[in-house]
């Protein structure tokens, strides 16, 4: 084994080919023991031929393959000898070992292959971790340097600032002791000036009997005549009454001015309450509406409550009367809370503020801002239409709501429009009265012609019978008497205009038309105009007249049948 | 704008009277009394000795001068010119002289203000008031014109008497907390007093008319203290200028200080508005102004004309640092006004001496700044309206209203140096004193 090992150590470090090369002779020494392995091209190098003779030669083949099987055994491997046969080799055990012996070098070159990645990546890991080591190592140098420098500097500000606190405290027991000199020197000067002075007044004293004993008679006043008081009133004694009187009067006088002061305070104090009572509802209005969020402002729930129950009570009660200490302080420290909330409401606004124009927001907060602002103007737009087209509305609602009597040219608008539909009206209704005539006419152009048709009748059916009669009376008369009859009646149609036999002609003839559709029956009759006319005159000449010229004829007739 | 011609005057004493009608002034130991508006001459009165100090009675009838050095108060009476009066004080001398609000008393202060006396004129008596106060102001009447504040001072105390001026009885007698009392003033309303230290130390009191001490007021320790105060005529704020170049205003509610108005040497703030004024080339055309050409023509070649330029901010002042070992040194707030509207105050503070300040009361700002060519002398409000007259020691006035500016030129020959104003009590002209002469200034309605 130990020759194995050494072996296969350079023959690791270098190239495979030596590797391959000597599995290759692994394999290569049997089929010198079996004939039915394959043969494996030898590669041509002189290293070869020395690995090929450094084991196994012509002449220690049987010690090599004892060796062989020794090695294996004690790897574990069956032996390549066949059983109980000694020198016998067992192929298959042999080939078996080759197998696991190649599978096995697989298996170890991966594994070193592994190895040597891992190497390489724990080579390089450590280069980097080393680098960063340098790294780090030079900046704690840097820092341990700097903090150096900066204790040092400590230092010395330390020191200077000791210095000046030494000398500020010098400075002020200088001053302290200037202070006590100066003192003391006034109190000396005080001193002396006190001696002096009552010197002084002693030799004012002294001068002052002097002069007073010399009885200098030209100490007085020489006056032409006296003269009357200011005031006109009479000098008066000097008694206790009059130092009373005294003394009300100055008390009355400083008593006014300070009644008069406590008034302009008064005034000005009840001007200031009523700022402050505006000044607190405006904060209220101000603040935004905290009863939302109760979580977030426990505290200021309770003192917006308190607050809303001393607005209630200071409101209720009368201004005037607030003068007691603790509804002022209330009143203060209501304004005061009010005013910090409000505070802390702009402070946070502005910090909004200012977070969106530093851009903090993420995107969607800009964009919808966008959006907002878009949909903002939009808005103004659509509301900006809606009042102009509430405007127009209103305008035009008021004209047509305005009373008559406000404005000519309104007025002369709405008669106008009276006029022009009154016209229409008026027309609509001569079309409707002229419909209703027509059909009044047609009316009675059916009942006249039923009417006509029922007479006619009677009257043929009289004549039907006179003819029978007739017919059955003159049987025997001529056959072209019938004929003439029928001629006459044909011949008497036209001159049927004349005559009072007009009225049986005519409902002859319509009887004879009555089957003819409508129109045609009152066309007939329109076209006879002059003798329906004449008809009328004859019955009702005086309908005729009454009816103005502008009617028409359906008036006519209509008007002809009522008088009928 | 209409200028009068020049008359005499010395001492400065050129006073019109409370009802407008006259106009005092003295020559020497001349009183001349003319009138306001024509300038004539109505009266002549001649003194014993050089006039030092003339006041007006309230009522306009009588006039007192005081003659210091001879101790001697003459008063004159318009109505009747021959009615004389002489008070003299003797060996007790006088160093101050002034009017009682009546009109009827005269209280003089006699030298080193042993005592003051009050002498009547209705009356043959005579009060006196012992250890008045030597300080500047040591005597206040109220507006009103009942009560007198006379300081006193007795056994190295400051005290305050308070008297009736009708009677002259005393009312109320107080001691104050004051190291060394500087000086007493009424708040228009009567009822309340201030009283202030010395500039050693920063200190004011306020007293109640009841003598209760209402309010004290301290904003520094050391450092020199007040220089000035002001009213406002509504008695609302107290102004309080100082040493330190600011005014503290006081509100009289509570009597704590509600704002400090500083004037700093550079002016940053884009809203106030700073005129300075500015030389033009003396020339006749370009006369900016409406009075009358004819006087101009004369003096032009003697005076060049200024005129106001608004500067453009930032702007830096001419800042003077005192001496620091000279007493009552020129620096802090030495000049302090309101305007009679209660809406502008006027200060001046003495480190930048050609700067006159205008602050606006009603926004508590700094509001306009007029920069002068000279140091400003004085300066004076309109009794009637928000217009502030000044005058630098040169032959113009300055007159301000918050419409804007103007620079006037007295046409005057020769040299006219106005070191002193005094409005007329209506606010329709003005009298404008130099060392020699004065001038009146007659203004138009419509003007500025």
């Amino acid at each position: 084994m130990g020759d194995w090992k050494t072996v296969t150590v350079p023959v690791l470090s270098s190239d495979s080919k030596n590797i391959f090369q000597y599995t290759s002779e692994k394999k290569i020494s049997p089929p010198s023991m079996n004939s039915q392995v394959l043969r494996l091209p030898l590669p041509s190098s002189k290293s070869m031929h020395n690995f090929f003779s450094a084991f196994c030669t012509e002449e220690n083949i049987e010690q090599s393959i004892s060796y062989l099987d020794r090695e294996l055994t004690t790897l574990g491997f069956p032996s390549i000898y066949a059983e109980c046969k000694g020198k016998e080799l067992n192929l298959i055990s042999i080939i078996n070992c080759m197998n696991e012996l190649l599978v096995l070098q697989h298996k170890n070159l991966r594994a070193q292959e592994e190895v040597e990645m891992q190497h390489l990546k724990l080579g390089s890991d450590m280069d980097h971790l080393q680098n960063c080591y340098a790294k780090l190592k030079e900046q704690l140098e840097l820092s341990k340097r700097e903090i150096i420098g900066l204790q040092e500097r400590d230092r010395q500000l330390q020191s200077k600032n000791r210095n000046l606190h030494q000398l500020l405290k010098n400075e002020k027991d200088e001053v302290q002791k200037l202070q006590n000199i100066i003192s003391s020197r006034a109190t000396q000067y005080n001193h002396d000036m006190k001696r002096k002075e009552r010197e002084y007044n002693k030799l004012k004293e002294r001068l002052h009997q002097l002069v007073m004993n010399k009885k200098d008679k030209k100490i007085a006043m020489e006056v032409l005549n006296y003269v009357g008081r200011a005031d006109g009133k009479r000098g008066a004694w000097r008694t206790d009454k009059t130092e009373a009187r005294n003394e009300e009067e100055m008390y009355k006088v400083l008593l006014s001015d300070y009644e008069q002061r406590q008034k302009q305070l008064l005034l000005e104090n009840a001007e200031l309450k009523k700022v402050l009572q505006q000044m607190k509802k405006e904060i209220i209005s101000l603040l935004p509406p905290q009863k939302q969020k109760p979580k977030e402002r426990s505290e200021d729930g309770p003192v917006l409550s308190d607050l809303e129950e001393d607005i209630g009570e200071l409101n209720k009660e009368n201004m005037w009367e607030l003068s007691c200490e603790t509804v002022r302080e209330q009143l203060t420290n209501s304004i005061r809370k009010q005013w910090r909330m409000l505070k802390n409401h702009v402070e946070k606004l502005d910090n909004q503020v200012s977070r969106v124009h530093s851009g903090a927001l993420n995107d969607k907060d800009v964009i919808s801002r966008e959006d907002h602002e878009l949909e903002t103007e939009k808005l103004e737009l659509e509301i900006q239409q809606c009042k102009e087209m509430i405007k127009t509305q209103q305008q035009l609602l008021q004209q047509q709501l305005m009373s008559p009597c406000d404005d000519d040219t309104t007025l002369l608008l709405q008669d106008c429009y009276l006029l022009e539909e009154r016209e229409r009206l008026q027309e609509e209704w001569r079309l409707f009265r002229e419909q209703k005539k027509n059909f009044e006419k047609e009316r009675r152009s059916f009942t006249e012609a039923a009417i006509r048709l029922g007479l006619e009748r009677k009257a043929f059916e009289e004549d039907r019978g006179a003819w029978l009669k007739q017919q059955f009376l003159s049987m025997s008369t001529d056959y072209k008497m019938s004929a003439d009859y029928k001629h006459s009646e044909n011949v008497t149609t036209p001159s049927a205009f004349l005559g009072t036999s007009d009225q049986d002609n005519r409902l002859v003839n319509s009887t004879s038309r009555q089957r003819k559709p409508h129109w045609m029956l009152s066309g007939p009759i329109s076209a006879e105009p002059c003798q329906t006319s004449q008809y009328i005159s004859r019955n009702s000449s005086n309908a005729a007249l009454k009816k103005s010229a502008g009617d028409s004829k359906p008036n006519q007739w209509e008007e002809s049948d009522e008088e009928e | 704008m209409d200028f009068s011609e020049l008359f005499k005057l010395s001492g400065l004493l050129g006073r019109f009277s409370p009802d407008g009608k006259c106009l005092a002034s003295c020559v020497q130991y001349r009183l001349v009394v003319r009138d306001a508006s024509s300038l004539q001459l109505l009266q002549l009165y001649t003194c014993l000795d050089q006039i030092q100090y003339i006041e007006w009675s309230s009522d306009s009838l009588f006039i007192l001068c005081a003659m210091y050095k001879r101790g001697i108060v003459q008063v004159w009476s318009l109505e009747q010119p021959d009615w004389h009066c002489k008070i003299d004080e003797g060996s007790a001398g006088l160093v101050a002289s002034c009017w009682s609000p009546d009109g009827r008393h005269i209280l003089n202060t006699t030298e080193f203000h042993l005592r003051i006396t009050v002498w009547s004129l209705c009356t043959k008596s005579v009060s006196y008031i012992k250890y008045p106060k030597a300080c500047q102001q040591g005597i206040a009447f109220t507006k009103d014109g009942r009560y007198v504040a006379v300081a006193e001072r007795r056994d190295c105390k400051d005290f305050v008497s308070l008297f009736v001026c009708s009677n002259w009885q005393l009312l109320r007698h107080f001691d104050t907390e004051t190291q060394d009392l500087f000086g007493i003033e009424w708040a228009p309303n009567g009822c309340v007093l201030a009283v202030w230290d010395t500039c050693l130390e920063y200190k004011i009191l306020l007293y109640s008319l009841d003598g209760r001490l209402l309010s004290t007021y301290q904003a520094y320790e050391w450092s020199l203290g007040i220089k000035s105060i002001a009213w406002s005529p509504s008695s609302q704020f107290l102004a309080i200028g100082s040493y330190d170049e600011k005014v503290r205003i006081l509100n009289h509610v509570t009597w704590k200080k509600i704002t400090e108005f500083d004037h700093p040497a550079t002016i940053a703030n884009t809203k106030t508005i700073v005129y300075k004024e500015v030389e033009k080339s003396p020339s006749v055309e370009t006369e900016r102004l409406s009075f009358p050409p004819t006087r101009a023509l004369s003096s032009s070649i003697f005076s060049t004309q200024s005129k106001y330029d608004i500067s453009q901010l930032p702007v830096s002042f001419q800042y003077i640092k005192p001496v620091a070992d000279r007493a009552n040194p020129k620096m802090g707030i030495g000049m302090l006004a309101f305007s009679p509207d209660n809406c502008f105050l006027a200060t001046k503070n003495d480190n930048i001496p050609n700067a006159v300040w205008i602050w606006d009361i009603q926004k508590l700002k700094l509001f306009v700044v007029l920069e002068q060519l000279c140091a400003i002398q004085f300066f004076q409000w309109d009794p009637r309206q928000p217009r502030l007259a000044v005058c630098t020691g040169n032959s113009k006035v300055y007159l301000w209203s918050p419409a804007g500016c103007v620079s006037v030129q007295v046409p005057m020959e020769g040299d006219f140096q106005i070191v002193s104003l005094c409005w007329h009590p209506s606010g329709d002209s003005m009298a404008l004193l130099s060392k020699d002469n004065f001038c009146v200034c007659y203004l138009e309605r419509e003007e500025v």
